[in-house]
């Protein structure tokens, strides 16, 4: 068989890798053919990451082999992956924020003439732009673009790159449905036209719906390789994390709660106006409000004011106009340490960023809210045992895997970072949850267990305002869901009777109210 | 097209190991003593005889001694002050023109303000304004990167030229010894402005303000909120503010302190050695601080141990100058070779070579 077949577009054979005492991979064997879509999944730190970044020519394998079309081929760098027409796209984009798309993709070619001239770098990127309805603007800066367009930046660029073999770790984790519809159509586009794909994903619906074959790794290994027709989502769930999981089943289709039963208003904006990275106003909501004991929703593709929506409530970001009340207060503009201290959690949009202190450790990590006030502070002093109680306890509780409050938090899993965050984020009790895109990028277990907790603070009587870019994240968890548009309210809806249709053409731009009925009304 | 020829390539470690972290600097020492040993040798020296002459000259007897312990002080202090500033990410460079500053206002204190008070009040008197001299020079490159983002790496160092020449002016002008027949300089201190000294030698109360500046540091770092706060800043700014953290007035009060500590090892230069104000009385120390931070890891312990040792150097080489009659550039051409490996070392502690040979099984068909 293997003689009659043309050599597969990438061919790697029994690769191995540790990290210290850690094996990420284990004698792992993956290939991908020329014109398919070959999916690769499994949990955070099942070896994923590791066996593509081997692949692209990041790190080198300890033992095993990898041929490129048939030719053994060993990378040094990623520009050798380059050159052999391997091209990745990471979850966090290898961009230089400062330069405008043409710029990095410049920055990417290998012996430059020393002169680059833009406009034809940039006049090709349009053209490749165009064929594949990427819709990128190669001299926009990268900065200003969302993450869903850094993403098309990526692909524009290794395609002009003359990329041939393209891997995708876990694109649609930044998408909107509706994009990574076009994501799914582009790739399989890509294929028939005789690329090779590879697609990371956690997203079990989506890998059935894009790939010719489905790989399955756990824990350093590929536990199988299957094909959609040969199987569903239940059946990959449960190779991947070797037991069947409950939130994938399906969603829990709980009753609606009686409309009667509505707790006091927690959130309110009024009016709210507020300006984005590039200076121009990037929100303008007129009124939204987050009663107790709800979640609302917060639907839309990336970069329509989400970010700008969690900062300007949370205080990191100054609202130009209109005003955040908060359990009836007015707490517009004030300082951030003043609106936590109000009961607001926040779990932001880009945890290592944002949400955490890489460099340090699991307990300056976990008290990075509550430094402030015992039993961990006492007057201006830290109290060293309250700070290693209060660490073990959120680890212990959130079922963090770590080797001690004494790791760096870089050094864990996405996913347990996330967890700590959270946890840390739910410790006191929060009135109200901000919560931005608060799964993204993790593992299924952890999905579950995020899932779980915003339910329980839902239960308890928090007010959550829920942002993502997960239909079926908010489907599951919220009671409403608000659609935002250039940084707008299109409308809300109820999520329980949630038309995905509706909701994409809100997403679009084009108004919740049918235009049918309204000119009835009129007439 | 497959380049599978061996070569070479640097790597990131990830987390350097502890025992690598302790093994690394003392080889880069060894390495460059044979270094230092080579040019000796061209110079048509015996290098062992050399070494044994700057070991004996600064650690080998009680005056050697107590000569490094004199400079371990300022760079202590003035080490501590860079490496508060430094573990917030703000790279204040101006150490120097802070010492000198703390210098002005202590002998401002000394000569002007109470010059009749006695040592018990004196003394803590200059150490206050010593520190409140440095905080003050320190206040302005901290508000303009604070309220205006001005770059604090070029106001602090630019800071240190206007610094030094305002010295300057005070002792060639208004502050001139009449008596001094030229000499520039102010004239000599009250007694009662003379830090004590231990025993014969000129080892004075300094050296005890800079061990409990690496403890209250330490403590400070670790032990407080305030500290933490710096920790987090330094590590993750966006982190700080998310978390409420008031930047801004963080950034001016560490370089306040920052400044301070250096302004104390202003203070106790003149107190404790010159009593009273020269001009040029310190030798760069404010600059080899930032060595000295940076060497002992922006941590206490570690900048007290790099201190005493640089220091050692510092007066081992000035001995075989003395004693040898070495050309003078031989002390600090060897105190250069071995910064030289030592940050090299540094360097390698972070990276290393990784040598790429080509795999066994996959080097048979490459093209």
């Amino acid at each position: 068989m293997q003689t009659a077949s043309p050599p597969a577009a990438i061919e790697m054979r029994e690769i191995s890798k540790r990290f210290g005492p850690t094996v990420a991979n284990d004698r792992v064997s993956f290939d991908a053919r020329w014109g398919e879509v070959h999916a690769l999944v499994g949990e955070n730190g099942a070896g994923k990451s590791t066996l593509m970044s081997i692949l692209a020519g990041l790190y080198r394998p300890d033992s095993g082999t990898l041929a490129v079309d048939g030719q053994p081929v060993r990378f040094r760098s990623p520009s050798d992956a380059i050159a052999h027409g391997i091209g990745m796209v990471y979850q966090h984009f290898m961009l230089v924020d400062t330069f405008t798309v043409a710029e990095n993709v410049i920055l990417g070619e290998r012996g430059g003439r020393g002169l680059v001239e833009t406009a034809g770098v940039e006049r090709k990127l349009a053209e490749i732009s165009q064929r594949y309805g990427l819709g990128v603007d190669p001299a926009a800066r990268v900065w200003q673009l969302s993450v869903g367009e850094q993403q098309r930046v990526e692909i524009v660029r290794l395609l002009y790159l003359g990329a041939r073999i393209l891997v995708f770790d876990e694109p649609t984790a930044v998408l909107t449905p509706q994009e990574s519809d076009a994501l799914i159509r582009t790739l399989r586009e890509m294929a028939a036209q005789g690329f090779a794909i590879v697609f990371i994903s956690h997203k079990l619906d989506e890998v059935l719906a894009v790939a010719d074959r489905v790989t399955v790794m756990r824990r350093g290994r590929t536990v199988g390789t299957t094909t959609p027709a040969e199987s569903d989502r239940r059946a990959l769930a449960r190779l991947m994390v070797g037991r069947d999981l409950a939130a994938l089943v399906e969603h829990p289709d709980e009753e609606p709660r009686a409309d009667g039963d509505v707790g006091e208003v927690v959130l309110r904006l009024t009016g709210l106006c507020a300006d984005g990275e590039n200076g121009l106003q990037a929100l303008a909501v007129d009124r939204l409000e987050v009663r107790a004991g709800r979640t609302l929703g917060v639907a839309g593709v990336a970069g329509n004011g989400q970010r700008e929506l969690a900062e300007t409530i949370t205080g990191l970001r100054r609202a130009t106009r209109g005003t955040v009340e908060i359990l009836g207060r007015d707490a517009t503009n004030r300082p951030a340490a003043e609106i936590a201290a109000l009961g607001v959690a926040h779990v932001p949009e880009d945890r290592l960023a944002t949400g955490l202190v890489g460099g340090m450790d699991l307990s300056a990590n976990a008290i990075l809210r509550d430094y402030r006030a015992a039993p961990i502070a006492r007057g201006p002093f830290l109290v060293p045992r309250a700070v290693a109680e209060f660490t073990d306890r959120l680890i212990h509780e959130h079922r963090v895997a770590a080797p001690g409050r004494d790791a760096k938090a870089r050094t864990l899993s996405g996913g347990n970072q996330q967890k700590l965050l959270i946890g840390r984020e739910l410790a006191g009790s929060p009135r109200l949850i901000v919560a931005v895109h608060p799964t993204r990028g993790v593992d299924v277990g952890a999905i579950e267990a995020i899932h779980a907790q915003l339910r329980q603070q839902q239960a308890r009587g928090a007010a959550t305002l829920l942002i993502s870019e997960d239909l079926d994240e908010l489907v599951a968890l919220a009671d409403d869901i608000a659609v935002l548009f250039e940084g707008r309210v299109m409308g809300v809806v109820p999520a329980r009777r949630a038309d995905r249709e509706q909701i994409g053409l809100m997403m679009a731009g084009v108004a919740a109210d049918a235009p049918a009925e309204r000119s009835a009304a009129h007439g | 097209m497959a380049e599978a020829g061996a070569g070479w390539r640097i790597e990131r470690v990830p987390a350097p190991s502890r025992t690598a972290s302790i093994l690394v600097p003392i080889a880069s020492v060894l390495l460059a003593l044979v270094a230092g040993a080579i040019l000796i040798r061209v110079a048509g020296r015996n290098p062992a005889e050399v070494y044994r002459a700057m070991l004996a000259g600064s650690l080998g007897d009680r005056n050697g001694l107590a000569e490094t312990l004199v400079k371990t002080t300022p760079l202590l202090l003035a080490g501590l002050g860079v490496a508060v500033a430094f573990r917030m990410q703000l790279w204040n460079i101006g150490a120097e023109g802070q010492l000198y500053f703390g210098a002005i206002f202590a002998t401002w204190v000394a000569l002007f303000l109470m010059p009749g008070a006695p040592g018990w009040v004196m003394v803590p008197a200059m150490a206050v304004a010593g520190l409140v001299g440095g905080a003050f020079w320190a206040f302005f490159p901290g508000a303009l990167r604070a309220f205006l983002n001005v770059n604090e790496t070029i106001t602090s160092l630019l800071l240190n030229y206007v610094a030094i020449l305002y010295a300057e002016y005070l002792v060639h002008g208004p502050w001139k010894d009449p008596q001094a027949f030229g000499f520039p300089g102010t004239k000599q201190f009250p007694d009662a402005a003379a830090l004590p000294h231990w025993g014969t030698t000129r080892v004075h109360l300094g050296l005890v303000f800079g061990l409990v500046a690496a403890a209250v540091v330490w403590f400070l770092l670790r032990r407080t909120r305030w500290g933490y706060e710096i920790s987090v800043m330094g590590e993750n700014a966006r982190a700080a503010r998310y978390a409420g953290m008031p930047t801004k007035r963080t950034i001016v009060l560490v370089m306040m302190l920052s400044g301070a500590l250096a302004g104390l090892a202003g203070m106790s230069e003149v107190a404790g050695i010159a009593h009273q104000l020269q001009r040029n009385f310190s030798p760069g120390y404010g600059y080899t601080a930032i060595i000295v931070a940076w060497l002992g890891r922006l941590h206490p312990v570690g900048i007290t141990v790099v201190a005493f040792l640089l220091a050692a150097l510092l007066v081992g080489g000035d001995q075989i100058q003395m004693t040898m009659s070495l050309p003078a550039a031989v002390a600090p051409m060897l105190q250069g070779i071995i910064l030289f490996f030592v940050l090299g070392g540094e360097v390698l502690l972070r990276y290393r070579l990784v040598r790429t040979s080509p795999a066994p099984a996959a080097s048979g068909e490459a093209a």
